[in-house]
């Protein structure tokens, strides 16, 4: 049976299954639930400064549904913890008493000033908590006050509160990162230059969920009027994995440690995260969604899968895509796949024929000596994925790689050579290739 | 001995009626059309909309739906079939547009068309709102005889298109056999009037009920008085069973009992015998057996020449007999009525065979104790109301000839529906007829229209 433990940056879990900081880690109730179903360690709710901060009372989450009301995105313009700091610290501390294997993160977000820092981090080293986590990520309401993705936004401030933390604190520290940012990678260097001995992302997403064009206002709405949210969920799942396959090979911050966040509903959606570098990952939608149950299938997916694939152990895994993560002008040019479509599993829909025919390069039949069928013609197809990707049968439309045959649409022979843009003749600056 | 009074009112406790004749297939919540609409892939050159003899655009209206609009689906389903409310109620889809749709071959399970018209439809006739407007007024007038769907469809479009438009009905009320014929659990709610009522409703169509043709007009005076004529008449005649039926009390046909059926006020009052058989293998058999069982008869059995495969009724329908406690018997005609004090008694069945393609009797034979014998062995035109027209009007196995445009051999004369040959027998076919003869009309009149005026 595989073995799920974790030892990230120190902190030791059962599993790699966090919830993420957030309504689901709140309080010790909510947590006191989540161990018993078997989560591996939670980052509680952001922690702030006394008086607590204020939410408003009207909708704070908004949703984005499939049509049969499956929630695909969710956002939120919640702020950090809204109980008394002393509140959180005793139950912080009960709760890691009574579950001493699971991993104990607090998350925190003071004022940028050192003494606010020095004052909280003393306080949370009480509880006994195994690490910190600084919420540079929230990025409504409390980055107008000059906190959250405000400090995640500005390299030098990430670095700066992410050193003070490490010299008033003997808690590991991780950094989360807001994607509200160009390049993911400069906060998340920062952090590293600051001495974060992890970063965790991707934090919301700002959104505004929808307008209600009866009121003529974003929704949901209070009293009239909204503002952005933060966005998360499946939909933001392939935004986070590039977040985080950029900062897992980058020179300036790879091998740094990663607490991947952002779309997690199953164990699938946890392994790719793993094996684009995160040696930890954080749920919170899916759990807001469907309870807290979901870490069954969450470990009992994860086991199969490395069982299977005989990893023993997640560092078995962990990292392994991040080699086949690479820039455009390195793809192999001198590659090609033609679309080929399983008569047996077709159902004729003529989704392929008309999203190709419509929109790419007429590269699928509609009809086939007068009856309707669906064929892809060699000559025309660039081998660009779109009728795959509208098919509604799984498998039904595979990408073929070309091996020692011709490509009908260009002529060309395709035999397995490698030449990529750098090397193309058509590059003006293609360096010579060697003979 | 069995009486009179076999055949007798109240055999089932009248409050069970509501719920034995309510909707056949329910139509579904918010929450169900999102749901099924969700399951429609929006194909290309969609095999459903081919299957559909209106040829309603049903990923576009479905696509509607799903966002949304249930009346902007409604008026795309209506642009192609006015009786769209009718017909997703009593359309046989799972030989039509759900037959074809590719879901089945992905999960053995179609797009719920059928039920997703109705949301659609429903919500428009709940409007009340007709979104159809007349076209300005052409001048010309259009006769229409029979208020049956291809009537009704033919007129409602040639009032679209600026005709004026009187329709000769013989009977009471319009509606044919949406009216009369259709089983009452697919109509329910009064459907097949609300929605006469509602396509009658853009104005611009004269009904003179009580009008039949042959009778009070004649297709020599309508084609005097009127710049086009169109037929349809439906099936007036049923088919008689060919053997003696000795005027026995009991004995009648299956329409005649759905209609009175359909008509009544209250069904606690309406006769039905203990044990009842039914002749005939087509939709008119199905549902005057699953009618007669709804309304309590003990034994309801359906008894059909051939095998299963011939039968007229589709295999759902036959479940749906089967379900509700009819038995069906297969290979046997009837052979013999007995009746006892000239009430009906027993049937005698030969039972029969293939031969060479052939259907004989195998000499075998066996009798059914009966107190009520329902025919539904098929309705045939009444050529007779047509008769002046003389050889005039191309007729082929005692129905009216017509083109592609549903234009007969006389000048000036459409037909459609029911009463034309090659037909389906179905009220979406007959919808489709009305529409085409109506184009076609409009098409001849501007047309003489434009000659005239050059
Ligand atoms: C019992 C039964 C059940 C059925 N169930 C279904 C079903 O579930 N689904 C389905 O799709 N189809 C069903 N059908 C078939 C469907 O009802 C017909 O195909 C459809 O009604 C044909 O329409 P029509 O306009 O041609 O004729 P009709 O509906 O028969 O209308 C003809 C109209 O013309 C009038 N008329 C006749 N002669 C004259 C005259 N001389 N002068 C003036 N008016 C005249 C009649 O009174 C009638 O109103 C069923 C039929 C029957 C009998
Ligand atoms: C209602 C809500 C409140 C949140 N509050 C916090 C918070 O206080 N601190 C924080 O670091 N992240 C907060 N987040 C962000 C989540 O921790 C997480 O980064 C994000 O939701 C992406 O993960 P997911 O797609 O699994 O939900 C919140 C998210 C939600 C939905
Ligand atoms: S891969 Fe692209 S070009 Fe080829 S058939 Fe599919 S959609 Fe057309
Ligand atoms: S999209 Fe898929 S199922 Fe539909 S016709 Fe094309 S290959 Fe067949
Ligand atoms: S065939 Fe089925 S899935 Fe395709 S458009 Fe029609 S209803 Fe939708």
């Amino acid at each position: 049976m595989a073995d799920l433990s974790v030892d990230f940056v120190g902190i030791k879990a059962p599993n790699p299954f966090w919830l993420a900081s957030a309504p689901p880690t709140d309080k010790a109730y909510n947590v006191e639930r989540a161990f018993r179903e078997g989560w591996g360690g939670v980052v509680w709710k952001t922690l702030g400064e006394d008086p607590p901060v204020v939410n408003v009372s009207g909708p704070r989450y908004g949703a984005i549904h499939g049509p049969d009301r499956r929630v695909i995105g969710f956002n939120n313009i919640e702020l950090i913890t809204d109980r008394p700091l002393e509140v959180n610290l005793r139950e912080i501390k009960e709760v890691k008493r009574r579950w001493p294997d699971r991993a104990m993160v607090v998350s925190l977000m003071v004022p940028c000033e050192e003494a606010s820092w020095k004052a909280i981090l003393k306080r949370v080293e009480e509880t006994e908590a195994d690490g910190i986590e600084l919420n540079f990520g929230c990025p409504h309401g409390m980055s107008e006050r000059g906190m959250g993705s405000a400090v995640g936004q500005v390299p030098d401030y990430v670095e700066m509160v992410a050193r003070w933390c490490k010299t008033h604190t003997r808690m590991p520290v991780i950094v989360k990162l807001t994607p509200n940012i160009t390049d993911v990678r400069k906060p998340a260097e920062a952090a590293r230059r600051g001495g974060a001995d992890a970063v965790s992302l991707i934090n919301t997403i700002n959104s505004i969920m929808g307008v209600d064009l009866d009121r003529m206002a974003p929704a949901p709405n209070t009293d009239g009027k909204g503002t952005h949210g933060g966005m998360c969920g499946p939909a933001v799942k392939p935004i986070a994995l590039n977040m985080v396959a950029e900062i897992a090979r980058f020179p300036a911050t790879r091998g740094l440690p990663i607490s991947g966040i952002g779309g997690i509903e199953t164990w699938r959606d946890a392994a790719e995260f793993m094996a684009l570098g995160a040696g930890t990952v954080q749920v919170c939608t899916a759990a807001m969604v469907y309870g807290f149950r979901i870490v069954h299938e969450m470990m009992t997916g994860l086991e199969a899968f490395m069982d299977e694939r005989g990893y023993a152990r997640l560092g078995d895994f962990v990292g392994a895509a991040v080699p086949n993560v690479t820039d455009w002008q390195y793809l192999n040019l001198d590659y090609a796949v033609k679309a080929r479509i399983d008569q047996d599993l077709c159902i004729k829909c003529g989704r392929c024929h008309i999203a190709c025919e419509d929109t790419s390069h007429q590269a699928i039949t509609a009809t086939k000596d007068g009856v309707r069928h669906f064929e892809v013609i060699d000559e025309e197809c660039v081998g660009c994925n779109l009728c795959a990707s509208v098919c509604p049968i799984e498998g039904c439309i595979t990408m073929e790689p070309l091996v020692n045959a011709v490509d009908r649409r260009t002529g060309r022979f395709v035999d397995g050579s490698y030449r990529n843009w750098t090397q193309h003749p058509n590059n003006p600056r293609a360096q010579v290739a060697a003979e | 001995m069995p009486s009179r009074s076999e055949i007798r009112p109240g055999r089932m406790p009248p409050e069970v009626h509501p719920q034995a004749f309510a909707d056949l297939h329910p139509p579904l919540d918010g929450h169900e059309v999102r749901v099924a609409a969700d399951r429609c892939l929006f194909c290309y050159d969609a095999p459903c909309v081919s299957a559909c003899p209106t040829g309603i655009d049903i990923p576009m209206f479905i696509r509607q739906l799903a966002t949304g609009q249930p009346l902007v689906a409604a008026r795309t389903i209506l642009d192609a079939n006015i009786m769209g409310g009718m017909c997703a109620r009593v359309c046989p889809t799972e030989t039509l547009c759900e037959e074809a749709c590719v879901r089945n071959a992905a999960e053995g399970k179609p797009v719920e068309i059928g039920r997703l018209q109705r949301a659609a439809t429903d919500a428009m006739l709940e409007t009340g709102r007709q979104p159809f407007r007349r076209g300005a007024p052409t001048g010309r007038r259009v006769a229409v005889v029979g208020a049956g769907p291809a009537g009704l469809a033919c007129a409602h479009k040639l009032a679209v298109l600026g005709h004026a438009v009187v329709v000769f009905e013989a009977r009471a009320k319009a509606g044919g056999l949406n009216e009369y014929g259709i089983a009452a659990y697919k109509a329910t709610d009064d459907i097949a009037r609300r929605e006469v009522e509602w396509i009658l409703g853009i104005g611009g169509i004269e009904l003179r009920t009580g009008a039949r043709l042959g009778r009070d007009v004649t297709l020599a005076g309508l084609r005097e008085e009127f710049d086009a004529v169109f037929l349809g008449l439906g099936l007036g005649a049923t088919n008689a069973l060919g053997l003696d039926e000795g005027g026995l009390a009991g004995v009648e046909d299956a329409l005649a009992f759905i209609e009175r059926l359909r008509q009544a006020y209250d069904l606690s009052g309406l006769p039905v015998g203990r044990r009842v058989v039914v002749i005939g293998g087509g939709m008119t058999a199905i549902d005057a057996a699953v009618q007669a069982r709804k309304l309590g008869a003990e034994e309801v059995t359906i008894v059909y020449r051939r095998g299963p495969e011939a039968m007229g009724a589709s295999r759902y329908e036959q479940e749906l007999a089967q379900t509700a406690g009819c038995t069906i018997r297969h290979w046997a005609r009837p052979a013999a009525l007995s009746g006892e004090g000239g009430v009906l008694a027993a049937v005698t069945f030969a039972v029969t065979q293939l031969a060479d393609g052939r259907l004989v009797d195998t000499g075998e034979t066996f009798t059914l104790a009966a107190d009520q014998l329902l025919k539904a062995i098929g309705q045939t035109f009444v050529a007779g109301d047509v008769r002046e027209a003389g050889g005039l009007l191309d007729m082929a196995g005692g129905r009216i000839v017509v083109d592609a445009e549903r234009r007969t051999s006389l000048p000036g004369v459409w037909a459609g529906g029911d009463c034309v040959a090659g037909g389906r027998d179905l009220t979406v076919v007959a919808v489709e007829d009305g529409k085409r003869a109506a184009l076609s009309i409009d098409r001849t009149l501007r047309a003489a229209m434009r000659e005239a005026a050059e």
